[in-house]
């Protein structure tokens, strides 16, 4: 059988997946026509492409290349029923047993006079993003056309992109499809309060131009208004891109799609089947992707011989735009006989919920969330079952006086849909965790696909995991039954200075090298001032802490000064090369613009340090899982597009920092304007340079799984800068796993960024004190750990070779030279390395 | 307090000041014919002794493990490749197909310890002279 496929969007995507792991006996030939010139992304995620995400990052699971013919960059150009052929743009024909169309939509612009004038845009696909993106470096301002779901996307974007956003919506109200008018006035509030500009009720007459360049200069209002903005976006709209099919003489539904039946066939031919955006059942057009799936998972089982049909569409919607809330579900405009209203107006938690309930007012049918949506997964999984509480307590999901959380998902039935984008039920999640499948939140992403779609179900699979008593052991070792966050709450909270105290109290045995070096980790991040090589806390201390070096194969160390922010005179590089030189050192320069000093013996460090502590050099901290360095590019001092010293903030920031203990190391980075040669946000503290101040990007990665970092706040002046990045760090410090780094920790955080932003920046847990006070100890508690060391006798002694021969280089050491310089001769192994 | 290391009872192979040891922390002793022992002082104040050199990369740095237990058995983790070595038997945890030589550790009733072999391992790892 011969299947092709036009439009490689999200769901053409989904069905060409489906249609091959479903076909066991290998006899079905896909071709994926695709105009897009890159293969299938997430389009619903497609915003965050302004927040971090890359094209990489957005693409869809590949499809299996050997089952499936994908033509990038070949779109359809007509439809021969007669000959069952498709002509492509490329000129050539397909041939077909079966025809999928998934061509999805186009948006809608409404044709206002100037409305295709350079600095028009609309907001569907990467190029279009591209394309704005590019604009918008030379505008101030922004004007969307549309107040919808995607219009607050775009504005939003608007805003990521450091343009001031305006909103245009013809209706009285925001998200006037989703939401009702007590939801739509919490959500312009909440909106306007982070810098965009609504104008409700409003009609754009046209778009205004440069009569020189042609260039968009703004629009105008029905009522007169004038916005001036160098952007416009229009998200007025979809429209299902039919043509093709009306060519061809399909039949097209009143306001468009194809006309297909329950199993998605169209009315017109039965070999063709419309999916997706593009097709038009039950007499309408769906314009999110859940619906979309459905048809895809549908056509797919009927080409092999099933007969499923279409389940009713679930409208509902969920996001988080601006880290507003907002969710409707069910039969949110109370449309059905006799329908009753709770609604519960939060003024003062600015939180909008209302839920509509059948007329004995028994069962739940639908509801609209505004500013807090955390219920939404269970009570949409609830339409249609009786209500176990009063409606206003579901709303808010806690009793209002215990406190205590009334809505679990143990109280759903086994039908309920947790995720609705793959419509995954209670009842299949439970069966994939207690027949073994899937025993953590990735398993069941990957074994049912639940919270792979917008994700928001991902905390009801977490609640899920945990009812079916599969726990998630968080345990460090065997010795600590606690996770590394509450291990720091303890130690930090009953003043614990030793291991031999915290293993007696709150472990068992004699601890090990997971442990140890956690512990030592936590007890250096609360007392800066104490030596990390002192009493106990020398045998703590891993690999490198231990003699403040890095241990290298052969057993030598490596010694790295702090060179804060990459600056260093002359004078300074002349003491490293004379080091370097007098102790037979291999010297390379780090990632993180400092040098780098191989080969040096365990006896020599002191020596080694007693030089460069002299030449005014301080510890890198190299060897310790703390803050590295603070990268930084040349600025505006030097650099011709530079808008702000990034130099200098990089020392100030580096200093700031040094010898703070983390759970895994710490890097920053800080570049003096857009153009980023820091590559500040590779780090896990990014600071970009803006006209108006500082943008502040955090929990980015080189390494094994690389990150961009992400946007937490723009436009800061340095000194709130200083104050959020002293939070991130000790926030982080205080609760990430066991060699987390601030990655996986931001990924990992319920709630995600905006969560952390609520936290640090508005301090919702009531805690920026104490970490702003963390912090200020540490800074004032700094010292530098190897003069300490060469200061002190007790601490020397820990830098000899031999317990009977002090001084005596070990014999089992040599080297041998590569390129003019020292290194480790083959070492001889008593065993083949292998990886472990 | 010495400690004396030796090969059999009759071998002596190092003096070493005892109080050059730290509870939980390996040190080095150099052993004729330039190889090393890791010489560890626990905290119940028992003495174990191994083989310096970590069999994995051939370096001498067995002493700076870190010393804990597993399952109750006094272990040294590899601070090159945290390979875990029991410190009675001298056994790998992590990779059967490795081991540490052992030296056996007696108090001597004048003060000094004696090493010496254990029957099992008695070839010193010799560096590359
Ligand atoms: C910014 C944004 C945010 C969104 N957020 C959400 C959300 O939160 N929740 C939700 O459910 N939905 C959301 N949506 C809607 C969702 O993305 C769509 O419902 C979904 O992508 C539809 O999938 P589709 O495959 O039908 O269409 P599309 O993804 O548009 O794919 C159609 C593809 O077909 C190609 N094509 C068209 N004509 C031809 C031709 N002749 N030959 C070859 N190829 C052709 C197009 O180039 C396109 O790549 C959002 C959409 C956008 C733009
Ligand atoms: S990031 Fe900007 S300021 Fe810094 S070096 Fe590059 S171009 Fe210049």
């Amino acid at each position: 059988m011969r299947v092709i496929v036009i439009g490689h969007g999200m769901v053409g995507h989904r069905f060409a997946e489906a249609l091959t792991d479903r076909d066991h006996s290998e006899t079905v030939q896909v071709t994926v026509l695709s105009e897009e010139p890159r293969p299938a992304y997430d389009r619903v995620a497609l915003s965050s492409f302004f927040d971090g995400a890359d094209e990489e990052a957005l693409r869809l699971p590949e499809l299996d290349a050997e089952r499936v013919d994908l033509r990038l960059g070949v779109a359809a150009e007509s439809i021969d029923r007669d000959r069952k052929v498709v002509v492509t743009t490329d000129g050539g024909e397909v041939t077909y047993d079966e025809l999928v169309l998934a061509t999805g939509s186009y948006p809608f612009v409404p044709p206002v006079e100037g409305h295709d004038a350079p600095g028009c845009f609309v907001y569907r696909t990467l190029d279009d993003l591209d394309a704005i993106r590019e604009a918008a470096a030379c505008a101030q301002a922004g004007v969307v056309i549309g107040g919808g779901l995607l219009g607050l996307e775009a504005a939003n974007a608007l805003r990521l992109l450091g343009l001031a956003p305006h909103v245009v919506e013809l209706a009285p109200h925001l998200m006037a499809m989703q939401i009702d008018e007590g939801g739509g006035a919490l959500l312009a509030d909440l909106v306007t309060g982070l810098g965009v500009t609504v104008h409700c009720g409003a009609a754009t007459t046209r778009v205004t131009t440069d009569p020189g360049t042609g260039r968009v200069t703004g629009v105008e209002l029905a009522d007169g208004t004038r916005i001036d903005a160098g952007i416009v976006v229009f998200a007025a709209g979809i429209r299902p891109r039919d043509q093709l099919a009306r060519d061809c003489g399909l039949e097209a539904g009143p306001r468009g799609g194809v006309v297909v039946d329950e199993a998605c066939r169209s009315a017109s031919d039965p070999r063709i089947h419309a999916i997706g955006e593009v097709a038009c059942l039950g007499g309408r057009v769906f314009g999110l992707v859940a619906p979309g799936y459905a048809m895809a998972e549908t056509v797919a089982d009927r080409l092999l011989g099933g007969h499923a049909t279409v389940p009713d569409a679930d409208l509902s919607t969920k996001l988080k735009l601006l880290g507003i809330d907002v969710a409707s579900f069910g039969d949110a405009k109370a449309t059905a006989e006799g329908a009753l209203e709770v609604v519960v107006n939060d003024p003062v938690r600015k939180a909008y919920g209302k839920l509509v309930v059948s007329d004995d007012a028994k069962t739940l049918l639908g509801g609209i969330l505004v500013g807090d949506a955390s219920q939404y997964a269970l009570l949409r999984a609830m339409v249609g079952a009786e209500l176990s509480e009063d409606p206003s307590v579901l709303i808010t999901g806690a009793n209002t006086r215990s406190g205590e959380r009334v809505l679990g998902v143990g109280a759903l039935p086994g039908a309920a849909q947790i995720c609705s984008c793959n419509a995954v039920t209670k009842g299949r999640l439970l069966a994939a965790i207690t027949g073994g499948e899937a025993s953590d939140v990735p398993g069941l992403k990957a074994c049912t696909r639940a919270g792979t779609g917008c994700g928001s179900c991902v905390p009801a699979l977490r609640q899920l995991l945990e009812s079916a008593g599969v726990e998630q052991s968080r345990a460090i070792c065997e010795h600590f039954a606690v996770s590394r966050a509450e291990l720091f709450e303890i130690i930090a909270g009953a003043g614990i200075r030793t291991f031999t105290e915290v293993i007696e109290s709150h472990g068992r045995g004699r601890g090990c090298d997971l442990c140890k070096p956690a512990v030592a980790s936590i007890l250096a991040s609360l007392h800066t001032g104490d030596h990390v090589l002192d009493g106990e806390r020398a045998a703590l201390q891993d690999t490198n802490d231990r003699h403040l070096a890095n241990m290298q194969r052969n057993g030598t160390y490596s010694v790295v000064p702090r060179v804060p922010g990459g600056e260093i005179t002359p004078a300074k590089l002349r003491v490293l090369a004379e080091v370097a030189e007098e102790f037979g050192l291999y010297t390379k320069i780090t990632g993180g613009q400092r040098i780098d000093l191989f080969g040096a013996r365990l006896e020599q460090l002191p020596r080694i340090w007693r030089r460069l502590v002299d030449a005014g050099f301080e510890s890198g901290h190299a060897y310790g899982k703390a803050i590295r360095t603070v990268k930084s590019c040349v600025g505006s001092t030097w650099c011709r597009y530079g808008v702000a010293d990034s130099v200098g903030l990089a020392i100030e920031l580096e200093l700031r920092y040094r010898g703070l203990r983390s759970p895994h190391k710490l890097k920053g980075g800080v570049s003096g304007c857009a153009r980023e040669c820091a590559e500040a946000r590779s780090k896990d503290f990014g600071v970009i340079a803006t006209e108006a101040g500082w943008n502040l990007y955090v929990g980015g990665n080189g390494g094994f799984r690389p990150r961009h970092a992400e946007l937490l706040v723009s436009d800061v002046p340095r000194s709130e800068l200083i104050t959020i990045i002293d939070r991130f760090l000790m926030f982080y410090i205080r609760t990430a796993d066991r060699l987390q780094r601030t990655a996986s920790w931001v990924e990992g955080l319920e709630g995600g960024l905006s969560h952390l932003r609520e936290v640090i920046v508005d301090d919702s847990l009531g805690i920026c004190a104490s970490l702003d006070e963390a912090m200020s100890r540490h800074v004032s508690g700094y010292a530098d750990e190897w003069r300490a060391v060469l200061d002190d006798p007790e601490r020397l002694a820990k830098f000899s070779s031999f317990v009977n021969a002090p001084e005596a280089p070990d014999p089992m050491i040599t080297f041998t030279s590569e390129r003019g310089q020292r290194i480790p001769a083959p070492s001889r192994p008593l065993l083949p390395l292998e990886p472990r | 307090m010495t400690i004396l290391v030796s090969e059999k009872t009759d071998r002596l192979l190092a003096v070493v000041p005892t109080a050059a040891l730290r509870p939980e922390q390996g040190a080095a002793v150099l052993l004729p014919g330039g190889t090393s022992a890791a010489v560890f002082l626990l905290h119940d104040g028992s003495l174990h002794a191994v083989g310096n050199i970590d069999p994995f990369y051939g370096a001498p740095v067995i002493c700076h493990g870190i010393v804990g237990d597993r399952a109750g058995a006094p272990t040294v983790a590899s601070p090159l490749g945290k390979q875990v070595f029991c410190l009675r038997t001298g056994r790998c945890l992590d990779d059967p197909s490795a081991s540490l030589p052992v030296f056996e550790v007696t108090a001597a009733d004048d003060g000094v310890i004696h090493l010496s072999m254990t029957g099992n391992n008695r070839e010193i790892p010799v560096g590359q002279s």
